[in-house]
């Protein structure tokens, strides 16, 4: 049984002036200092008449070239100084140049001998016939993975900055453009139907074949994500929240990432104690080789994909 | 074999030509037109005949293979996307003209109002 306790005695416990200082109403500190907002200083038409009409004198004094000497000098000035001012920034940036060795040389300092390993070895030690994704996927995956994490991050940035509150979004729907969506546009539409089928079978060949040739989870996820964007302009939210909700946008992420991070987790342990490592690494050039490269590339796309589609959703709509 | 090979690349430089002749009207159409809808007709036709003789010299100068199919693909994924976007942005431009006055005629206005006016009623 719970005993009600009388409001004199419920405003000396901790929890009541907890709650105040909560809300903003009193100070818990100085006890009678009440923290409430400035009112906003009244203002007559009368007086924004006048205000007006000064800043327009203001102005014109100002920014009135034919009366006034000084700011013709100014204008004249600035430009023969911006002038010399690029030319001398350009000057400054070539001469920095022309004392950087030749492209390609041999006696270059970047041909050390990280890049000779790479080249000999990246093809037995990867297994990926691209040069380029064994780098970033298998030498330098740890750098990778914090990309992809810098994408997360900045989707959740881009969440908490731009999400709308729903109970704020029914009071101010009728001035809220961004509900508004343009529909039944025959063109954008016939458009779309053929071509987005194709669009996101070109990124998941570009997504799968990142070892065996140019491409890989990048660029292969920025075409999906492109290709959901156009879809939901063609067709609307109604579409592609059928398959494509936020919470299907966490999932993928988290999965994504998570499923990054243990793999890498395993190569790390495997390759760098000594210890042997399951996963083949299969013949060179077939889909199904180069050991986990193929897996990290699907988790990068996937988690590209779905920031940029859930970046443009939040700037359309605010929510999903 | 050979007289075959040198007219293909002078056809192919040729139309590179052609191409890029077509990119320096659409320039200077750009750059002179002072209103949206006139900017985008001129660039339309960087958009699709530029780019079209460009990449039809490059096809001429690779010769029979998958490149060149590569970039026919190019050509008609451009020829089917450019269109749909400028489309896109020329609808934008007319429902959010601010004066319409200045740019149309006053027969277009009334068409353009009258669609406005289906729309709604739909």
């Amino acid at each position: 049984m719970s005993k009600r306790v009388p409001e004199e005695q419920y405003k000396k416990t901790f929890s009541f002036r907890f709650h105040q200082w909560l809300n903003g109403t009193k100070d818990p500190y100085l006890d009678t200092v009440e923290l409430r907002p400035q009112e906003e200083p009244k203002q007559t038409d009368e007086d924004l008449e006048q205000e007006a009409k000064q800043r327009i004198i203001r102005e014109e004094r100002a920014y009135n070239l034919e009366h006034n000497a000084q700011a013709r000098l100014f204008s004249k000035l600035y430009r023969y100084f911006a002038v010399i001012m690029c030319i001398s920034l350009a000057l400054v940036l070539l001469t920095g140049v022309s004392y950087l060795p030749k492209f390609g040389l041999m006696e270059h300092p970047t041909n050390n001998e990280v890049p000779a390993r790479y080249i000999e070895q990246g093809l037995q030690e990867t297994g990926a016939i691209n040069i380029v994704t064994g780098m970033i996927l298998d030498y330098r995956a740890f750098d990778t993975l914090g990309e992809s994490h810098v994408l997360f991050i900045a989707t959740c940035t881009v969440l908490i900055l731009l999400r709308v509150d729903k109970k704020k979004e029914r009071e101010s729907e009728s001035n809220n453009d961004r509900v508004y969506e343009p529909k039944n546009d025959v063109i954008l539409q016939t458009v779309a139907k053929y071509l987005v089928p194709f669009i996101e079978i070109f990124g998941i060949y570009v997504i799968l074949g990142g070892h065996l040739g140019p491409g890989g989870g990048f660029s292969g996820g920025a075409i999906c994500g492109a290709g959901l964007i156009l879809y939901l302009n063609a067709f609307g939210f109604a579409k592609t929240e059928k398959f494509f909700t936020g919470k299907t946008y966490k999932a993928m992420c988290f999965g994504a990432l998570a499923c990054y991070s243990l793999a890498k987790t395993y190569s790390f342990f495997t390759g760098a104690n000594h210890l042997h490592s399951v996963i083949p690494l299969g013949t060179p050039g077939a889909i199904l080789s180069s050991g986990l490269i193929l897996i990290l590339d699907i988790c990068v796309g996937l988690v590209v994909a779905g920031t940029m589609y859930t970046f443009y959703v939040m700037f359309r709509k605010g929510d999903y | 074999m050979e007289i075959i090979e040198w007219i293909r690349m002078l056809l192919g430089g040729a139309l590179l030509l052609i191409g890029v002749v077509f990119f320096l009207v659409e320039m200077i159409g750009v750059f002179r037109f002072k209103y949206v809808l006139n900017r985008m007709h001129a660039a339309a036709m960087g958009d699709t005949l530029g780019i079209g003789c460009s990449l039809l010299g490059l096809i001429f100068i690779s010769g029979w293979n998958w490149t060149s199919l590569k970039l026919l693909l190019v050509i008609v994924v451009l020829w089917f996307s450019s269109p749909a976007s400028s489309h896109l942005i020329a609808r934008l431009e007319v429902t959010t003209d601010e004066n319409p006055k200045e740019h149309y005629t006053e027969k277009m206005i009334g068409a353009s109002a009258d669609c406005a006016e289906e729309k709604e009623e739909k």
